[in-house]
């Protein structure tokens, strides 16, 4: 039983981050469409949000494992 | 164009029919060497490595060692279980397998109150059908699944045939909720190899300590070395002919170096960024290297940077590096965050401290997820021809399958090139992002400075 | 349960052995190749950026000093033109001096010869003249002398009228025989 909220609890983590992550793609691709030349800028950026966003979601799923 | 797509898919078309073949061969052969009634799935089903021709190699291994495998001693043959191959392959073992050879390393291996053993694993008498299973047990140590277990309690030392190994699971284990083996007729419980996670994740620290030259750290020697070798052979380059058009090797890394520097450590780092630099190219080579070199095919795909110790020591040594750098403004922002109400300190500052954890924590989980996942996807999209050849029965879908899932681990394998150079970039990325931010100059005087 | 289930995980479970080589390894790598490679690559690669970028700069200097150059020579060139213009006018004009010199000279020149002439062909004329009194005189005598002798043969008055009248004839005949006169 366990295992399987565990589980549920990872599914929602990971719908968290797609969300997450799809908008600062969505915005950052815009921004370079828009800026061309700031691509290096906004690139580094994303990745780093996307990081913190997708670092949520591994310290969800951790924690699933754990309290299971 | 055309003509190409349709060579490969008709290749792996007769790949799969090589595997479905040898599946059942392989049933036959047990079935007569051991004249139980079986029905049927290869023992060793889950013993295939990446990709299909490895596998098939394996597979005429495994039917010459199929013939004493009788005496296993296994009642029934547990249908092919796609979990615990994916979990064996990607996990760290104390035998290099490719194909057919099982290449014996060192084992390293310390019990309290016994002592050293060091000895070469290929000394265990390594079983090729069972993957790993090792026939004889030396001073109280035997090869489980590839991996080196101690039986528990008192046994005496010296070289032992073992009969046979079983697992957890096996009703025949006797030993309740551990691994067993059977010498002489007498079940005796094996420890797991110690673990240090607190005993979080179903470890612990157990009778021995294991220090072998394991698969994941030969693979990381050689691909320190080769990595070496290129770095020392491409400065002495530098030294020879300073200031000359790049050649060589150079032209390989010059650019990823040149990447790094600039799109990393000048602007995360600000003008102490040359001190950082031999940790970010370090770092950056480190994973990628390991990255790729679990993505080659044939090679036995050791599963390094996809291992929890590996990225570990990494995050550690990123997280020493960090607060060791941190000046007066970090550890202000991280205790007592200036600007800030005294009340919503209270909470900043719980949270800040947490932080300092939580970033090298993530790397580590990151790092760790993004390869082992990867590795994992591909080992279930070969273990869907087994799933849907019934490992053998049903050699018809087997054959459907071989297609479709030869086209999926290919996506998937290109689809893992990119993520073992952005992971790689990534780690690298967020190391000096952290370590900007911890020794980064007073904001005012930053913005200041800039301006 | 997920003890039971994470219990073949293994990569998720550090081990003692792995951390140990992987710290060793890695230090060594960081710190070795590091030290070896990474820095002098990376001191090679900024030396060559710098140096790069200083040829760069040569080169930009030395591009605008040729342009510098190239203008002072096309000034030098419009002043030669310019000179060179001023000397040719200079030289039309000391030309035309010279020759309208050279005319002058040539006409009081001829102007001189000319007179010469003038007065050569008056003492001439006046020579010739003389002759032709002189002749004209004798032969007058002759014909008076042969017209005379037919009349007064021989008469000393005679002579001295005729003498007397030939000066007469000299002093108004001087005028009476000029074409002018």
């Amino acid at each position: 039983m366990g295992g399987s909220i565990a589980a549920i609890g990872m599914g929602l983590a990971a719908i968290g981050a797609g969300i997450g992550v799809g908008s600062i793609g969505n915005k950052a691709l815009e921004s370079i469409a828009r800026q061309p030349e700031a691509i290096g800028d906004i690139r580094a950026n994303m990745i780093l949000t996307a990081a913190l966003v997708e670092g949520a979601a591994l310290i969800a799923i951790l924690f699933s494992y754990l309290v299971a | 164009m055309k003509r190409t797509i349709i060579l490969f898919i008709t290749g792996l078309f007769f790949c799969g029919k090589i595997f479905c073949q040898f599946s059942s061969v392989e049933s036959n052969n047990i079935l007569l060497a051991s004249e139980l009634p079986v029905t049927h799935s290869a023992p060793g089903a889950g013993e295939h490595e990446h990709s299909g021709e490895q596998a098939q190699n394996h597979r005429a291994a495994g039917e010459e060692g199929s013939a004493h495998n009788g005496n296993e001693g296994h009642g029934e043959h547990t249908p092919f279980d796609p979990k615990s191959t994916a979990f064996h392959h990607i996990s760290d073992l104390n035998v290099y397998s490719i194909g057919s050879w099982n290449l014996p390393l060192p084992c390293i291996l310390y019990a309290p109150g016994h002592g050293w053993s060091v000895f070469s694993s290929g000394k265990f008498g390594i079983d090729n059908a069972h993957h790993g299973n090792g026939h004889v047990a030396i001073d109280g140590y035997v090869l489980n699944h590839g991996r080196v277990n101690r039986i528990s309690g008192e046994f005496p030392g010296g070289t032992v045939e073992v009969e046979s190994i079983f697992s957890s699971s096996d009703k025949q284990s006797g030993a309740n909720g551990k691994d067993s083996v059977r010498i002489a007729g007498i079940n005796y419980g094996l420890d797991k190899p110690s673990t240090a996670d607190g005993g979080l994740f179903g470890g612990g620290i157990t009778s021995f300590y294991d220090f072998s030259l394991t698969k994941n750290a030969v693979s990381m020697l050689l691909v320190i070395l080769l990595l070496s070798w290129a770095f020392l052979s491409m400065a002495r380059n530098y030294r020879r002919a300073p200031g000359t058009a790049p050649r060589g090797a150079q032209l390989l890394f010059e650019p990823i170096i040149l990447f790094i520097q600039d799109e990393v450590a000048k602007p995360f780092l600000g003008r102490q960024w040359e001190r950082f630099m031999p940790l970010l190219l370090a770092l950056f080579f480190f994973i990628l290297g390991l990255n790729l070199f679990g993505q080659i095919p044939f090679l036995g795909g050791s599963n390094v940077t996809g291992n929890l110790s590996v990225t570990m020591v990494l995050a550690v040594i990123a997280f020493i590096v960090v607060n060791t750098n941190g000046n007066r403004h970090y550890w202000e922002h991280v205790f007592w965050m200036p600007g800030v109400p005294a009340w919503v300190k209270t909470i900043l500052t719980p949270v800040e401290v947490l932080g300092v954890f939580i970033k090298p924590l993530t790397l580590m989980l990151r790092l760790f997820a993004n390869i082992t996942a990867g590795h994992m996807a591909i080992l279930i999209f070969i273990s869907l021809i087994f799933i849907f050849g019934q490992s053998g029965a049903n050699t018809g879908a087997g054959l459907g399958a071989s297609v479709g899932s030869g086209l999926l681990t290919i996506f998937m394998m290109s689809i893992e090139l990119l993520v073992a150079v952005i992971q790689a970039f990534v780690f690298t990325l967020l190391t000096a992002c952290y370590i900007g931010a911890a020794i980064e100059d007073h904001h005012h005087a930053a913005e200041e400075h800039h301006a | 349960m997920i003890a039971t289930l994470l219990v073949d995980f293994s990569p998720l479970k550090p081990d003692f052995g792995l951390l140990f080589w992987s710290t060793v390894f890695f230090s060594l790598f960081w710190l070795l190749v590091g030290k070896m490679a990474f820095k002098p690559i990376v001191k090679a690669l900024k030396d060559r950026q710098e140096d790069i970028r200083n040829a760069l700069d040569a080169a930009r200097q030395a591009r605008s000093e040729m342009s510098d150059l190239k203008a002072e020579n096309e000034r030098v060139l419009a002043e030669a033109r310019e000179e060179k213009m001023e000397i040719i006018k200079e030289a039309k004009v000391s030309a035309n001096l010279l020759v309208a010199e050279a005319r002058d000279t040539a006409k009081a020149e001829a102007q001189r010869i000319l007179q010469q002439a003038k007065v050569d062909i008056e003492t001439a004329k006046m020579a010739a003249m003389v002759d032709v009194k002189n002749e004209i005189g004798a032969m007058a005598l002759q014909i008076a002398e042969k017209v005379i002798r037919k009349q007064l043969s021989d008469q000393p008055s005679n002579v001295a009228y005729i003498q007397q009248l030939m000066d007469e004839m000299d002093r108004g005949g001087n005028r009476a025989p000029s074409p002018k006169a």
